[in-house]
C-alpha cells in the first residue's frame, strides 16, 4: 500500500502543471495563491473518482500532453475539450474511465476552452507545501519540484487501487458546462470605481474585449476600447492587496483581469468578477471575446450558493 | 492622514478592502497593524485570510459563511473597541549586506545622481531603521520606508528581467530585498546572504509586516558566515 508509482509523462505540452484548490491563507506573506484556474473542474474531476475535491490534478493547457499508466489506474478528464484519446480511441469527458497499465492517454487540439484537468484515483503524491500541493510557477516551488512537468517525469499516487471500483461514474450531461469563444463576465464595481469617469465605466460595460495572447496563469490581458480615469488621476495607486478576478486598469486604458498568482498590485481596478464566475476564467483563450455585465452583491451571492449546491448533490448521488 | 471613519471598498463578492488613510506614512500603517493583528486575534467565522497593505487591509471571506453587512458591522466594532487591544511591539531585524560591486551594480549610479560617494549612500542607507509597510510582489518581498530624502532615487528606467536573489533595491522613498530571483525596476545597491523566503520554514519569511529594520554594511569575505 502506500504511494506508487502511476504514471509517466511522454511528451508535456506547452505547459502542464500539479494545482490543488490553492494556497490560500499566506498573502500575508506575499504568498499567491496559485491553484486550479477552473475550481469547478477540478472539484468535479476529483469527484469522479473518489478523491476529496480538493486533491491536486494535473492542469492542461490547450494541448500536446501524453502520458502512460504505469498500472491500473482510475482517472477522469474535466474542464476544456482537448479531445482527449485513451490508446487511439476518443475518451469520453467528465466521466471516470479505468486506464489500464501501459495504456496512453494524449490530448490534440482544443475543440472548446482552454484548460483541461486531469484527475487520478488516489490524487498526486507530492509534499504538500503550506497546506496546498499547487505549483507556485514563478517563485518555483510546490506542485511537481516547483515547476512545470517535463518529458520523463514520473507522478506517484496514494493506493490507486482504492479507487478503481469507482469506475463509470458522471456528471449528468446538463450539468457540463459549455465553453464558447465569446463569454459574458458578471462583475460588482469596485473597488475603485469612483476613479473613473462615468463614461469609462459605461464603456466597460458596453464594451466586447479581446483576450490578448499575453495572457498568462498571472492575468487575462483584453484588448478593447480605451477606459478612461478621471481628470488628474496618477497612473498606479498605493499598493494594495488584492484576489484573483479583479479587474486593474492600468495607464494604457487596456483591461487586465488577475488571475491567482498575485497578491498585491498598484493599478486600480474598475470591477472584480463574482466568485461563481470564476471558474469561466481558466478556459478563456487567446482570440476569444468578453463582455462584462453588472450584477447586484444579492445576485452574486445567490449563483455562488447554487453552484455549491450542484456540487453538493452531486457527491450526495455518487 | 489617518481616516476619522475606514473607508470599506468592494472587491468582489469575497474580498473587502478596508482603507484606513490616504498616503503612505509609518502612522497610517501603524493603524493597519492594529486593525490586522485585532481582527486575526478574534477569529472572524467566514474570514478567510487578511493581508495588510500600506493603508489599507484587504478580507478575504466565504460570502456563504459570513454576509459583507455581518462583515462590516463586526468591523465596526472592532474600530470603537480596538484601543483596549494590546498590540505586540514589533521587532527588530537586522539585514547584513555587502554594498558595492557585483552585488549592487547600481549603487555608483545612484551615489552619482545624487553627487554623494558610495560610501555616503551606504551610511544613509545603514543609518536608518525601516518599518515593514506590507509583504508583496513576490513571496517575502518587504516594503520598506521611508528611505533618506538625500537617497531617494526614481526607479531605473528599463526594469532588470531577472534581479538575483538577496539583491537590495531602493526606488523613491522605499528600500527593499528581493527574496526570489524576479523581474524588478528597482536601483539595485547590495546584497545580502540571508535567505528571506524559504517555503519549507515556519515562517516561510522572516520578516513581517509592522517589523523595524536595520541594514549592516558586511565585506563579501563575510558572506558565507550568515548563510543559513
Amino acid at each position: 500500500m502506500g504511494s506508487i508509482e502511476t504514471l509517466e509523462i511522454l511528451a508535456p505540452g506547452p505547459l502542464t502543471t500539479v494545482q490543488d484548490r490553492g494556497r490560500f491563507g499566506f498573502g500575508r506573506f506575499g504568498i499567491a495563491p496559485s491553484g486550479a484556474l477552473d475550481a469547478f473542474s477540478l472539484r468535479i474531476g476529483n469527484l469522479l473518482v473518489g478523491n476529496r475535491e480538493d486533491e491536486a490534478c494535473l492542469e492542461i493547457t490547450l494541448l500536446g500532453l501524453k502520458v502512460r499508466a504505469l498500472v491500473d489506474l482510475l482517472i477522469a478528464v474535466t474542464g476544456a475539450d482537448l479531445q482527449p484519446h485513451l490508446n487511439r480511441k476518443p475518451l469520453q469527458m467528465w466521466r471516470s474511465h479505468i486506464m489500464k497499465e501501459g495504456d496512453v492517454l494524449s490530448f490534440t487540439v482544443p475543440r472548446s476552452g482552454c484548460r483541461a484537468y486531469l484527475a487520478l484515483g488516489g490524487g498526486i503524491s507530492v509534499t504538500p507545501l503550506m497546506e496546498s500541493k499547487s505549483t507556485n510557477l514563478s517563485s518555483g516551488f510546490g506542485g511537481f519540484e516547483g515547476r512545470a512537468l517535463r518529458k520523463g517525469d514520473i507522478l506517484s499516487t496514494e493506493s490507486p487501487q482504492l479507487h478503481l471500483r469507482a469506475e463509470g461514474k458522471a456528471l449528468d450531461r446538463k450539468l457540463i458546462p459549455a465553453y464558447g469563444k465569446n463569454w459574458v463576465l458578471r462583475v460588482l464595481f469596485g473597488p475603485q470605481d469612483d476613479h473613473f469617469t462615468k463614461t469609462g465605466k459605461t464603456t466597460f460595460l458596453n464594451s466586447s474585449f479581446n483576450v490578448t495572447p499575453h495572457s498568462d496563469r498571472t492575468g487575462i490581458r483584453l484588448a478593447g476600447p480605451v477606459i478612461r480615469t478621471r481628470a488628474g488621476m496618477e497612473e498606479s495607486i498605493i499598493s494594495e492587496g488584492v484576489v484573483s478576478g479583479t479587474i486593474q486598469i492600468p495607464g494604457d486604458g487596456q483591461p487586465i483581469i488577475i488571475l491567482g498568482e498575485t497578491v498585491t498590485g498598484g493599478y486600480r481596478k474598475i470591477a472584480t468578477v463574482i466568485g461563481a464566475d470564476l471558474p469561466l476564467l481558466g478556459q478563456m483563450k487567446p482570440g476569444d471575446q468578453v463582455n462584462f455585465e453588472e450584477v447586484s452583491m444579492k445576485e452574486a451571492y445567490h449563483t455562488q450558493s447554487q453552484v455549491e449546491e450542484i456540487i453538493r448533490r452531486f457527491k450526495e448521488e455518487l | 492622514m489617518l481616516y476619522e471613519h475606514p473607508a470599506y471598498r468592494i472587491m468582489g463578492d469575497r474580498a473587502l478592502l478596508v482603507e484606513l488613510g490616504d498616503g503612505i506614512s509609518p502612522l497610517v500603517n501603524k493603524k493597519v497593524r492594529e486593525v490586522f493583528l485585532c481582527l486575526n486575534d478574534s477569529q472572524v467565522e467566514g474570514v478567510v485570510e487578511t493581508m495588510p497593505g500600506y493603508r489599507s487591509l484587504l478580507i478575504v471571506y466565504d460570502p456563504l459563511k459570513i454576509t459583507l453587512s455581518a462583515l462590516k458591522e463586526r468591523l465596526n466594532k472592532l474600530h470603537t473597541t480596538i484601543d483596549r487591544f494590546e498590540i505586540p511591539k514589533p521587532r527588530t531585524l537586522e539585514i547584513p549586506v555587502v554594498y558595492g560591486g557585483e552585488c549592487g551594480p547600481d549603487l555608483n549610479w545612484v551615489a552619482e545622481y545624487h553627487k554623494l560617494s558610495p560610501e555616503e549612500v551606504v551610511r544613509f542607507h545603514t543609518g536608518t531603521t525601516y518599518q515593514v509597510y506590507m509583504i508583496g510582489f513576490t513571496p517575502g518581498f518587504a516594503y520598506m520606508g521611508q528611505l533618506p530624502e538625500a537617497i531617494a532615487t526614481p526607479r531605473r528606467e528599463t526594469p532588470r528581467t531577472a534581479v538575483p536573489r538577496g539583491s537590495v533595491g531602493i526606488a523613491q522613498s522605499q528600500t527593499g530585498v528581493y527574496p526570489v530571483e524576479s523581474p524588478g525596476g528597482w536601483q539595485i545597491i547590495g546584497r545580502t546572504p540571508l535567505r528571506l523566503f524559504d517555503p519549507e520554514k515556519w515562517p516561510p519569511t522572516p520578516l513581517e509586516m509592522g517589523d523595524l529594520v536595520k541594514f549592516l554594511s558586511i565585506k563579501e569575505e563575510e558572506m558565507a558566515r550568515w548563510e543559513v
